[in-house]
């Protein structure tokens, strides 16, 4: 006599991404605070001081934002034109911006009007910082240059014309005083040394440079421009480390958590990925509305700021971690007596053991299944804590039933409640791909039975209406994916067809690179629309 | 059996023990049934066959024991004969010859020396009309008797043995035929009989499957296709009978059998639930559920302690007093069809192909015994007539016999297929094989054909399987993953997914080494690589889809052989891509032996079927011959030998690595042995009938020696008789316990009896035996 083989629940693996400790990490953020600015945002500069203000750069205006506030703190509004770039000094005092009027300015934080006005260029500065040695100021503008300018004086103290073309991006030393990098969309990085009167290094990043960082280390620079993020090799003499392609449109801009294990990137593609600075594998990637131009992270990691091209400000901050968990007390269990009774009993040496045989120990569902009690096992499997905890379970006695033959059975016989109930469940779960099967058999069975007393309940109505919608929804959507795998298959088919036929290797790679170019857009939107 | 030089075919193991009712001895050590042309004896302790009654040359039909001896029992068969053994010790005792084919044997107390049989009407075995016949059985010390006596009793009886039964001691007889049942009183010499109507008013069936009488009262029970038992009494009048009804069962009874005292009335079927009635309390019932396969016979050992069950898996169960499962005698389990095909287990050497439904079943060969089952769907089986549920339908080892796959498949009527891939891993520790991964839905379609890699050496094994939906995928094992803390076991994923045209797969199969896999896709033959996954080279020859495909082996590995289904058999060499040689013959299945260059094809011609045996390089066959068997051969494979045979001959030479075993269509085991086999088989049968009264213990080993010497010297020295045919012994031991004597006096008896009368030449013998050995010590 065999035993009774219980109901097997399967252990169907999630789709989507793997569950790793990253995206624990960064999925550990609130839900993002949106706030409307004027225009674009175009930077997002954290103050090194607590508690952390910072500035956003967006058309004529910056505001500085505090930690948690959703206004801002401060306003600085007394720009000509576009600002740009605007940065905090290491003490936190001191804020400097480019403008669109080729004028820079320096403001103290709590004041309002500009304290220095720094004038000289010729053209839109996009790009001013300030020097490790605090009194000193970078820029770099569409003019070509890049200066280096005194704070309390306001006079230029050295010129750099060695770029041909705008220079967009700028980064200075924290740990020389003296060293700066700039990026210019003539596509190279060059490394400037003050008291040098040329550039001491040249990288050639291939496309205009949009974004510069530099390791805490300082030995290593990542740049980004056009679709790749580059890291660099400062201490080889520059030499081209890692070259990343995970993005589709150019890279805006970059940012290291504050553990420096992790690199963040960020895309007109809409996209923010974080790579693992080790392997420089993507691990984990955000989504947002609209094209990115500025990303910030705050210390710790605490929040994550991005602009965007919607002049948009979106804020996510990290959930607290020792949050004030509502458990109720548990419960009283048995005392140790109970559990330890006869358990403690040592054989006499010439005691003769006889083995209890162990009782298989059986869900309720499955001693119903037993007996043949069908639409008890399905009531038991439907009830509520397992239907919304382990809607697996359920699904799996439902296949079980289906199984036996005896689902119709089952599901006969019920009243407005106990089908509401498995009408929810199944109305709840349907689009779950692991249950889909099951369940439109399931449903499909439901209709047959109850096809003669629709509407005779409302609720039951209602339920079936909103099933009947979801089913179009989810039909129209279908049918857009198999449109979009029709087309992938031509492009592919045309790309396969080249290949055959081409005997010279390049216009085919060319061709083949557009259609995957294609295929990543066509993916793009079908996403979008599935989600 | 077809003869050819000294290669013969031979039925090999795996007969059916469950085709009638077996029989336990009376003191239930021993339970006999028929198996195929021999009575099987089993130990109903330990499960194993203690004896093998061979003789008859038919079916055997019926085993019975004798009524005026328990330790006889009378054995009838297809072959027109009826033979009565002496089962504790394998002989046969007598041979009556019927002229007859006969179906089925009862007998009883009340007619000494008279057995009914169940033989056809007229001689022509096709006829449907079978009549109960007594025959007297002569009273003659030959070995061989005719027994010619014949007198009818009933006609028009069923030719199945469960619906005719004796009652009251073999006062009356009862048989039921479709909707009729007679009753014959032996004393009247008049017979009653009733019938039912066809269907009841609720649209049961009222057909009669199964009867048994009480065996002291006057009641007759049977069953019904429906599920019922009808219970009859008052059957002595033509009028007022009466009968009740039970019902549980929800499909027809297979099975009826009262217990010696008559308390209880067991019933089985379909559900495979042992059913308990207590007679008179028929509310009253206790259950023996899931006893793995429909119930075809029911029997009770004559003293009421064992039931033993026959069930349709092949299979005998004995169980204590209807609560427990004592022993299981399982034999080869054929079902209507062996989708998985012959395997051998590389590890164990044992046969795999379909058990059970939803299991696998591992056959020893050399023992001739069913090793064990795998559970494979691992979910409870619902004994229902009509419910598709999942079978095994394909399997596959790996070179190392580490890792096993196994598809199953179940086909709704109205539902899309439901489709399983399992990989199972072998575990050291217990020895039995552990799921490791389970793949919902591999394919969209069938899967036609699934192939392990075959490079023992590799680290990696890959498993390819091809689908009716226009793929092939291949499987690897992934590698171990070590997330943080806990150490997860790699389990198996998809590498590539191969399609060639859209054209449907049907064989795949991976070169000896591993570095080639050949796909079938209809005409075409493609060639890849399994490491690059790289399409090599297609090779086809139309018309005609591909059926088989296989490499050579060792020295013949350049070539890759398939035949297809318009009767081609094509071998191309891989070196250049080309056709080797081609020739037309109808091959439906093409195999190859691991173990050397050999190849096997089965050609069906006229409704039989030929071997031939040859090598890829060769042209001309090593073996060949025309109807192996009647029918097709479904499936074949290669078993490894464990010693080699030394046979020189060169038409039995491919026979000296590896067995070849086969299964027809009628779903028999076939395989050939040669003649050297077959002397080796009977020269060891022989020894052991010698050696069995001595055992090798180390004085036997120094006294052996001179006793051996004086057989040399002496010619008529004679084994001294055992004691157990004394009359003293026999007294003893068949005097009922309460009417012997005491103890005490029977001792001197007892012992007097066991001293045997020395001759002076024997007393001398022993006295210079004892002499040497002292002299030894």
């Amino acid at each position: 006599m065999a035993s009774f083989k219980p109901t097997q629940i399967p252990d169907l693996p999630k789709l989507g991404e793997k569950i790793t400790e990253d995206t624990l990490y960064w999925k550990n953020y609130k839900a993002p605070v949106q706030i409307k600015e004027f225009g674009a945002v175009s930077n997002i500069d954290f103050s090194p001081v607590s508690p952390h203000n910072f500035a956003v750069t967006a058309f004529t205006r910056i505001h500085i934002y505090g930690p948690f506030s959703q206004e801002p703190v401060k306003t600085f509004t007394r720009f000509k034109d576009t600002a740009y770039c605007g940065r905090f000094r290491s003490d936190g005092q001191l804020l400097v911006a480019g403008c669109e009027d080729s004028v820079v300015r320096l403001y103290d934080v709590g004041g309002k009007a500009a304290l220095r006005m720094y004038k000289g260029h010729t053209k839109a500065v996009h790009v001013a910082d300030f020097t490790t040695g605090r009194y000193q100021i970078l820029t770099a503008s569409d003019d070509y240059t890049c200066r280096l300018w005194d704070i309390p004086n306001a006079v230029e103290l050295t010129a750099y014309q060695e770029h041909t073309d705008y220079v967009r991006c700028g980064v200075t030393s924290k740990l020389n005083r003296d060293l700066f990098i700039t990026g210019s969309y003539d596509h190279t990085l060059r490394v400037f040394d003050s008291r040098t009167e040329k550039s001491v290094m040249t990288m050639d990043h291939g496309q205009p440079v949009e974004s510069l960082l530099l390791y805490p280390s300082e030995g290593l620079l990542v740049s980004a421009g056009g679709r790749y993020v580059k890291v660099w090799d400062l201490l080889k003499g520059g030499q081209p480390l890692v070259s990343l392609k995970n993005h589709h449109k150019t890279v805006t801009c970059l940012a290291l958590n504050s553990s420096g294990q992790r690199l963040l990137s960020a895309s007109l593609d809409r996209h923010v990925k974080v790579y693992n600075t080790t392997n420089y594998k993507v691990v984990h990637n955000f989504d947002y509305a609209a094209a990115i131009l500025s990303l910030g992270l705050a210390p710790d990691d605490e929040s994550i700021v991005v602009g965007m091209t919607n002049s948009i400000l979106s804020i996510k901050h990290r959930k607290n971690l020792e949050e004030p968990k509502e458990t109720s007390k548990p419960r009283r269990r048995p005392s140790y007596r109970v559990f330890m009774k006869g358990k403690n009993f040592v054989p006499k040496q010439d005691d003769y053991f006889v083995s209890k045989p162990a009782r298989q120990h059986l869900a309720k569902y499955d001693k119903q299944l037993k007996r043949f009690n069908v639409s008890k096992a399905l009531d038991t499997a439907l009830e509520a804590w397992l239907r919304r905890k382990k809607p697996e379970v359920t699904v799996a006695v439902i296949k079980e039933l289906d199984r036996r033959g005896t689902l119709k059975n089952a599901l006969a016989g019920r009243d407005e409640e106990q089908l509401s109930r498995l009408l929810c469940f199944v109305i709840g779960n349907f689009f779950d791909t692991r249950f889909t099967p099951v369940l439109a058999t399931t449903a499909e069975i439901v209709l047959d039975i109850y096809q003669c007393v629709i509407g005779q309940s409302a609720v039951i109505d209602r339920h079936l209406i909103h099933l009947q919608k979801l089913l179009e929804k989810e039909i129209y959507y279908q049918k857009d994916l198999m449109e979009i795998l029709g087309m992938l298959d031509t492009m592919f088919a045309f790309s396969l067809l080249r290949k055959e036929t081409a005997v010279a290797g390049l216009p085919e790679c060319h061709t083949a690179a557009a259609n995957v170019e294609i295929f990543k857009i066509v993916f793009e939107q079908s996403t979008c629309l599935y989600t | 059996m077809v003869e050819y030089g000294d290669i013969r075919v031979v039925y090999r193991g795996g007969s059916k023990i469950n085709f009638r009712k077996p029989v336990i001895s009376n003191d239930s050590r021993f339970l006999l049934c028929a198996s195929g042309e021999s009575v099987k004896v089993f130990s109903s302790v330990t499960e194993e066959c203690v004896h093998e009654l061979r003789g008859h040359t038919g079916q055997v039909t019926g085993v019975l024991l004798r009524p005026s001896n328990h330790l006889q029992v009378y054995s009838c068969s297809t072959d027109g004969t009826v033979r009565l053994w002496d089962f504790t010790d394998g002989i046969l005792v007598r041979t009556y010859v019927v002229g007859y084919p006969v179906y089925s044997i009862y007998a009883s107390l009340n007619h000494k020396e008279v057995v009914f049989i169940v033989t056809p009407v007229c001689v022509f075995v096709f006829a449907e009309l079978f009549q109960l016949v007594a025959v007297n059985l002569p009273q003659t010390p030959d070995q061989l008797v005719e027994a010619r006596d014949l007198s009818a009793v009933l006609s028009d009886v069923s030719s199945n043995p469960s619906t005719i039964a004796f009652g009251r001691g073999g006062e009356y007889l009862a048989s039921v035929n479709n909707l009729k049942m007679e009753i014959y009183f032996f004393k009247k010499n008049k017979s009653y009989s009733f019938s039912l109507r066809e269907y009841t008013k609720n649209g049961g069936k009222n057909t009669f499957t199964c009867i048994a009488c009480h065996p002291k009262d006057d009641c007759v029970a049977t069953g019904h296709d429906d599920g019922k038992i009808r219970l009859w009494r008052n059957f002595k009048q033509k009028k007022e009978y009466t009968y009740s009804t039970l019902h549980w069962h929800h499909s027809a009874v297979s099975s009826l059998c009262f217990t010696p005292e008559g308390t209880n009335l067991l019933s089985g079927g379909v559900e495979s639930v042992l059913v308990q009635w207590r007679y008179n309390q028929e509310n009253q019932k206790d259950f023996l559920p899931r006893l793995g396969a429909a119930i075809t016979h029911v029997t009770v050992s004559p003293d009421g302690a064992l039931f033993s069950t026959s069930h349709s898996d092949n299979k005998i169960t004995i169980i204590q007093s209807c609560v427990k499962v004592s022993a299981v005698i399982q034999g080869l389990v054929k079902g209507e069809n062996v989708t998985t095909g012959l395997l051998v287990d590389p590890r164990s050497k044992a046969l795999v192909l379909n058990g059970r439904p939803g299991h696998l079943q591992f056959y020893s060969l050399q023992r001739d015994k069913l090793l064990f089952h795998l559970d494979i769907v691992q979910q409870e089986y619902i004994h229902e007539a009509g419910l598709e549920q999942f079978e095994v339908v394909r399997a596959a080892f790996d070179a190392s016999g580490l890792w096993l796959a196994t598809v199953e498949e179940r086909k709704q009527k109205s539902a899309e297929l439901e489709l399983n891939l399992k990989l199972w891993s072998f575990d050291e520790q217990t020895q039995s094989f552990v799921l490791n991964t389970t793949v919902s839905a591999p394919h969209e379609a069938r899967i036609t054909a699934m192939c392990f890699s075959q490079a023992a050496d590799s680290q990696t094994t890959t498993l390819v399987s091809a689908s009716r939906d226009g793929h092939f995928k291949a499987w690897q094992l992934g590698l171990p993953a070590h997330t943080d803390g806990t150490q997860e076991w790699p389990s198996w994923s998809c590498d590539f997914v191969g399609a060639y045209h859209g054209l449907v797969p049907r064989c795949c199969c991976f070169s000896a080494d591993g570095s080639l896999l050949a796909v079938g896709f209809q005409e075409v033959v493609t060639v890849w690589n399994p490491t690059s996954w790289e399409l090599l080279t297609t090779l086809s020859q139309p018309p005609g889809d591909v059926r088989n495909l296989c490499f050579g082996q060792l020295s013949c590995s350049k070539y890759l052989l398939g035949s297809n289904n318009k009767k081609m058999v094509c071998c191309w060499n891989l070196l250049t891509c080309s056709l080797e040689w081609s020739t037309s013959m109808d091959v439906s299945l093409l195999l190859v032996d691991s173990r050397s260059e050999n190849m096997a094809a089965f050609c069906c011609q006229d409704g039989s079927t030929d071997l031939f045996v040859f090598k890829p390089s060769e042209p001309r066959p090593l073996f060949s011959q025309k109807a192996v068997c009647s029918g097709r051969v479904i499936h074949a494979v290669f078993t490894p030998r464990e010693v080699m045979l030394e046979s020189s001959e060169e038409s039995s030479q491919w026979l000296n690595r590896s067995q070849l075993y086969f299964l027809t269509e009628f779903m028999d085991l076939l395989t050939f042995s040669t003649k050297a086999e077959e002397e080796k088989l009977m020269a060891s049968s022989k020894q052991l009938v010698i050696d069995d009264t001595v055992a090798m213990t180390p004085f036997y080993l120094l006294l052996g020696k001179h006793r051996h010497e004086h057989l040399g010297n002496e010619e008529s020295a004679e084994r001294t008789p055992l004691p157990q045919s004394s009359v003293a012994i026999k007294e003893l031991l068949q005097t009922p316990a309460h009417v012997l004597p005491a103890t005490s006096f029977l001792c001197s008896m007892f012992a007097k009896s066991l001293l045997i009368s020395v001759t002076e030449t024997s007393f001398m013998n022993s006295l210079s035996v004892l002499s040497a050995v002292a002299v030894k010590l």
